[in-house]
């Protein structure tokens, strides 16, 4: 736990976390994203592109839950945080300086801003929220975030800038397979950074005992704020992406079910378990549309049944989530470093 | 049926076409929240559009083709909505999708509708903008200013009220709309909105909301909520000594609304798209088919569910070679239909334009009252 000790564990995971490689990510995304509409059938690239938007809502709110162990359930609140305020600069943009739209360049730059913007908007909520209420511990917090949530949802249902309870219709449909999996690399990048930095030893601290690491000096309240705020801003991206895809917002897309999808995928891939999150949003966003034609079949909708069925058999049999908190490249080390040692440990 | 169900879709799970008359049946999508929070909608609507294909299949199908209906549930979600349009367009090539009842769903699903230019007729979702977004979507159902008018022309003309309160949930953006051309249409035609209250559906206790609206002492009260809270509404109002009539809209349009109300309910009156009472035969003939079909009397959705799938038929039929732009351009030419829900003329907006019945709620039975024309 020493300082020195995680410095060294991140030395030795610059070969795989290096910036280097994921600009390199990016770039392949980027390529991709000119190449893949026209590859594979519009109905697979609307499931990956949702398949993105949640990887980068379970991999921000396994930062807070996971990795600093705080309960929260208000995501979808900091989400719609995000998505209507981008979706009100871009379309109040849009429409004050139509000309706007026939520059490519110009409406790639003012979807960015504005998703960063919600992003902004989104870590502020998260600050206002999360500085009383994180003095909270376990169901306490879990109860008071949920509330939040619905507070932000209530407030959107009851601004009549936003659409109100018609919800804000008409945005332009900037979030392209590009924007999703930047906005997600870059998301499992900065929140990778900040686990296996000394910062992240701190959560970790605070989520294995909060009584021992405020006797080592650790000031725990804003260790969880830091955490809870990062957690907001990429739900608030991921928000912004959302309505830029779908092109309408009603505040009833956000309320606690939404949190409760996102807290599923994150228990599913494992708490503290990066690659998990990463795994169990593409794997529930797809086993929901891989049951598809069992609904068609048999005419009647047994997917959430099913769904559930599977989340069920799976925390039976892996109590920890997928990972648990080991990372998919642990795994592989591990087997590598298994089938190394054989051969060398027999010799030696 | 399960059995015969897999063989159909393996059947046919091959045959893609682009005019749907070289196919062998004529695909039809459906979009609806069968499960989840507003699935007592999405499975009326999901009634009535089974109840149209079997009939139409009984008739020997379009141009002598089976109709096929594809439906898919979205969970009252927007984003299952827009999901499931894109794979019925892709997936399953469907010839026009009907469907959703909601009008947030249905601005998810129009414009991936109108990019693939693949037409779509709405049920029963009310808000201006669902048709505005291109013109391959279409609606069978008033819109919320029409039947906001309609309420206010109804309150000036046949009520003779000048004063009236407003008990809006500001929780749909049904009511919300209703309330708010409601409000415009009363001030033109003279009237005052003497207070404007609001609630969230969900809700038990008005009390404090009708308090201050008996303070205002208006003429009547316009409601345009769910059936649920309406009927509570008038308990609680008539309890309060309140004995002005209440209105509302065709939200109000449930067997359930007597059981919750009950006399309260008394000198009340609602504007909807059909009455179950209307001897004409379109609708005489529609109830006893859904009541024998299904077991229990159609609601409202039910019927626009089924006057949906008809006109599509209807439009089908006329064309030449059953591409899309041909369905697209014999549905806006759609003029004096007889559907259940009355005469639909689709107008240049893609909105139906169809009359409107008020009726009376009186000891549990809703009683024909009037006949409001476009």
């Amino acid at each position: 736990m020493a300082p020195s000790g995680s410095n060294n564990e991140q030395s030795g995971q610059t070969g795989i976390m290096s910036l280097r490689w994921w600009i390199v990510g990016i770039g392949i995304v980027w390529l991709l994203n000119a190449w893949l509409p026209e590859l594979i059938s519009p109905y697979f690239f609307q499931i990956i592109v949702l398949a993105g938007i949640n990887v980068i809502l379970s991999v921000s709110l396994n930062l807070v839950n996971g990795f600093t162990g705080q309960f929260s359930m208000g995501h979808a609140g900091f989400m719609s945080v995000g998505g209507y305020l981008s979706a009100f600069i871009t379309t109040s943009l849009v429409a004050s300086h139509p000309e706007l739209m026939n520059d490519p360049v110009a409406g790639v730059v003012i979807f960015a801003i504005s998703l960063i913007m919600g992003g902004i908007a989104a870590t502020a909520v998260g600050y206002i929220v999360g500085l009383p209420s994180l003095r909270l511990r376990g169901d306490y917090l879990a109860i008071v975030t949920l509330g939040f949530g619905e507070i932000i949802r209530v407030i959107f249902l009851n601004t009549n800038a936003v659409g109100g309870a018609r919800g804000l219709s008409g945005i332009t449909k900037f979030t392209t397979f590009g924007a999703v999996y930047t906005a997600a690399l870059i998301t499992v990048f900065c929140i990778w950074r900040v686990v296996h930095s000394a910062h992240g030893r701190i959560l970790v601290s605070i989520r294995e005992d909060e009584i021992a690491s405020t006797a080592m000096g650790v000031n725990t309240t804003e260790g969880k704020v830091r955490a809870f705020a990062m957690g907001a801003f990429f739900a608030g991206v991921a928000g912004g992406l959302f309505a830029h895809y779908l092109t309408t917002l009603n505040p009833g897309t956000f309320d606690f079910n939404r949190s409760f999808e996102v807290i599923i995928m994150v228990v599913l891939g494992g708490m503290g378990s990066i690659s998990g999150s990463v795994v169990a949003a593409i794997m529930l966003t797809v086993l929901k549309e891989a049951l598809r034609p069992l609904q068609q079949l048999t005419g009647v909708d047994l997917r959430m049944v099913i769904y559930s069925l599977v989340l069920i058999i799976m925390m039976l049999a892996r109590p920890k989530g997928i990972f648990g908190t080991s990372e998919i490249c642990d795994l592989f080390r591990e087997k590598l470093s298994r089938r190394g040692k054989h051969p060398d440990g027999g010799s030696a | 049926m399960f059995l015969k169900n897999i063989f159909i879709s393996l059947t046919f799970a091959g045959a893609a076409s682009a005019s749907p008359l070289f196919a062998d049946t004529i695909k039809i999508g459906e979009v609806g929240s069968m499960t989840g929070s507003e699935a007592t909608f999405g499975v009326s609507t999901h009634e009535g559009i089974q109840l149209a294909i079997k009939e139409q299949n009984a008739k020997g199908g379009i141009k002598g083709k089976k109709v096929e209906l594809i439906s898919l549930d979205d969970q009252g979600k927007p984003e299952e909505a827009a999901i499931a349009t894109t794979k019925l367009i892709s997936q399953d090539k469907v010839t026009a999708i009907l469907g959703e009842v909601s009008s947030s769903r249905s601005l998810a699903m129009a414009p991936i509708a109108q990019q693939n230019k693949i037409p779509m007729v709405s049920p029963s979702s009310t808000n201006p903008k669902v048709t505005e977004v291109g013109d391959y979507i279409f609606r069978v159902c008033f819109i919320d200013p029409f039947q906001g008018a309609v309420m206010a022309k109804f309150a000036a003309e046949t009520l003779k009220v000048k004063k009236v309160a407003i008990l809006r949930d500001v929780k749909s953006d049904y009511s919300v709309g209703l309330s708010d051309y409601f409000t415009a249409a009363f001030k033109k035609s003279g009237g005052e909105i003497v207070v404007d209250q609001s609630y969230s559906s969900g809700e038990v206790d008005f009390n404090s909301q009708l308090t201050s609206i008996r303070a205002k002492k208006p003429d009547a009260i316009f409601v345009p909520g769910y059936y649920t809270e309406v009927g509570l509404i008038a308990k609680q109002a008539r309890k309060l000594g309140i004995k002005v009539p209440l209105m509302g809209g065709d939200g109000w349009d449930s067997d359930k609304l007597y059981e919750i109300g009950g006399k309260a309910l008394n000198n009340t009156f609602f504007s909807n798209h059909y009455s179950k009472d209307d001897q004409a035969p379109a609708v005489q003939n529609f109830v006893k088919n859904y009541k024998s079909a299904y077991n229990r009397s159609p609601d409202g959705l039910a019927a626009m569910g089924y006057d949906a799938a008809v006109i599509l038929f209807a439009a089908i039929e006329k064309t030449k070679t059953g591409t899309n732009a041909e369905i697209r351009a014999e549905l806006a030419k759609i003029k004096e239909f007889q559907a259940v829900t009355g005469k639909i003329t689709i107008d240049e907006k893609r909105n139906a334009s169809k009359p409107a019945v008020v009726l009376e709620v009186k000891d549990g039975k809703f009683l024909y009252k009037s006949t409001v024309n476009p």
